[in-house]
């Protein structure tokens, strides 16, 4: 069997159609969008066209669309460029715990510059409360940054109920939607936000290249300052093949969303169930419906996790986790602490995500191979001796 | 990231387990952290003659506890108490500098079970 890819959160394949139409911009199309002469005005054709796929997509226009090199930078640009081009309304910002790094790191900064940070806590599915949302706005609050789904649990949040709010107290409202795009159905002005983030290599489009969404009328800094491109907003000549590569891979993932999610949801239901079935003392974290269709995360008690992805990584299998020793930090994730698990748990936990290109086979494959070797670290594992010891003493 | 024999004994760990009748046990770590080490020492006559572990943590700490115990094993106390986190990073031809702290459990743990022994024969 060839190996098993269950890490999609992370990154995924490149669509075919999406590599199919960036190759010509390599050696044929090859010119400076921003250049005046028929190599360039061919290489900013291909980029106004997938400008407006991806604000077709969204249900934005096309000049509200700015091309950037990714989700981190979009989640920067959005979020300090907010901050200081509204500093003279207010200095507060309201965010939620389970933000990505990008979103967290980018507010911790802006602390440091003199900005006030809320930093709302979520209920046991990873759920933010839209009302505590409302509850923490005051007349200092410039901007609320909420994502649309988490990365590591998947559970979808209330964005459309936060706009409202955003929009009710005239608040700008961005949403880091990096995993949500591609997934779930995304609409700007159905959500009512003003600045939306986007990641081409999260829906089968290249790496390197993202977007993000400014509301018309949106007061927002530049951040790369520099030439005039995307109309003079952010500086570098554009990324003409991953541009195209991106807005390829959105129309498909777009276009077929409904049919993959159905695929999808089927196998992370089968995943979901047969682990916990097959392995006693699991538990699933994040909410068990409001969730991306392809997000699979789960708590194996008394092991650890870098323990389970590296065997899992011998038996061919690609997988992720939020402990401690995947983090890079001795704190295992955030998100997970955020949800209320205790730490040890958390740093059992183990992320499956799939993409439409997964297989039942391979499901059945993963569902074979987990439980023995959860057996074998268990039976290595001082927290496994200690627990049986204390269910015999009952 | 890890070396091949710091994969070999991940995958391959050696002296797992219990030993019943252990005559020096030492725990060290802690679950909040993400790291358990339990050594189980069979001491007779001042020479480890058999030593076991169990661990609840990463790759790097499922291998150091299984070098650390390969390197003790038939040593005497004296040797034991020399062992350094070091020599059992080295012994794994050395580990991502984020996972020093793994050797350095591994050394505790040895030194854990060797000082328990030591405790409950001192009047011997």
């Amino acid at each position: 069997m060839d190996r098993i890819y269950m890490d999609n959160a992370a990154t995924t394949a490149i669509a075919p159609e999406a590599l199919s139409v960036m190759l010509p911009c390599f050696g044929l199309t090859y010119g400076n969008a921003s250049s005046i002469h028929a190599t360039g005005r061919e290489a900013r054709q291909k980029m106004e066209d997938a400008r407006r796929t991806v604000a077709a997509c969204l249900g934005a226009k096309a000049n509200e669309i700015y091309f950037t090199s990714g989700g981190s930078e979009s989640d920067n640009w959005a979020i300090k460029g907010a901050a200081f081009a509204n500093k003279k309304k207010g200095n507060h910002i309201i965010t939620s715990q389970i933000e990505h790094h990008a979103v967290l790191h980018t507010c911790e900064w802006l602390e440091k510059q003199g900005f006030e940070v809320t930093y709302l806590p979520v209920d046991e599915y990873g759920l933010i409360n839209p009302e505590d949302v409302e509850k923490a706005i005051t007349d200092q609050t410039i901007l609320i940054s909420i994502m649309a789904a988490n990365n590591e649990i998947g559970t979808i949040e209330p964005i459309a109920e936060i706009g409202k709010i955003a929009k009710a107290h005239k608040v700008l409202f961005h949403c880091d939607a990096v995993q949500a795009v591609g997934a779930i159905p995304v609409d700007v002005n159905d959500w009512n936000v003003d600045l939306l983030s986007l990641s081409g290599h999260k829906f089968h489009g290249p790496k390197g290249v993202g977007a993000l969404y400014i509301r018309t009328g949106a007061k927002v800094e530049t951040f790369m300052h520099g030439g005039a491109q995307e109309r003079g907003r952010r500086a570098t000549t554009e990324n003409v093949p991953g541009i195209v590569g991106l807005a390829a891979a959105l129309y498909k993932a777009c276009s077929n969303m409904e049919e993959n999610a159905c695929k999808m949801m089927m196998l992370r239901d089968k995943l979901i169930n047969g682990i916990l079935e097959k392995i006693p003392h699991t538990r699933l974290n994040g909410h068990p419906f409001k969730r991306l269709p392809g997000n699979v995360n789960v708590s194996v008690r008394f092991v650890e996790g870098e323990a389970l992805l590296l065997r899992l990584d011998l038996a061919g299998i690609s997988a992720s986790s939020g402990s401690a020793c995947t983090s890079g930090s001795l704190d295992p994730s955030h998100v997970l602490l955020a949800i209320g698990l205790p730490h040890e748990i958390a740093h059992g936990s183990l992320r499956l995500s799939l993409a439409d290109t997964n297989t039942e086979e391979e499901v059945e494959e993963v569902l074979r191979v987990l439980p023995e070797i959860v057996t074998t670290l268990r039976d290595m594992s001082p927290l496994y001796e200690l627990y049986l010891e204390e269910e015999k003493a009952k | 990231m890890y070396s091949e024999k710091v994969m070999d004994h991940f995958s391959n760990p050696r002296n797992v387990g219990e030993i019943p009748d252990a005559n020096g046990v030492g725990t060290v770590g802690n679950a909040k952290c993400g790291d358990i080490m339990k050594m189980y020492l069979k001491v007779e006559n001042g020479v480890i003659v058999d030593v076991k572990f169990k661990t609840f943590g990463c790759g790097a700490a499922i291998a150091t506890s299984s070098m650390a115990t390969e390197m003790v094993k038939g040593k005497t106390l004296e040797e034991a108490l020399q062992l350094t986190n070091k020599a059992v990073a080295d012994a794994l031809d050395g580990l991502p500098p984020v996972k020093m702290h793994c050797s350095l459990l591994a050394e505790e743990a040895i030194h854990a079970a060797v000082e328990d022994y030591m405790k409950n024969h001192s009047g011997e």
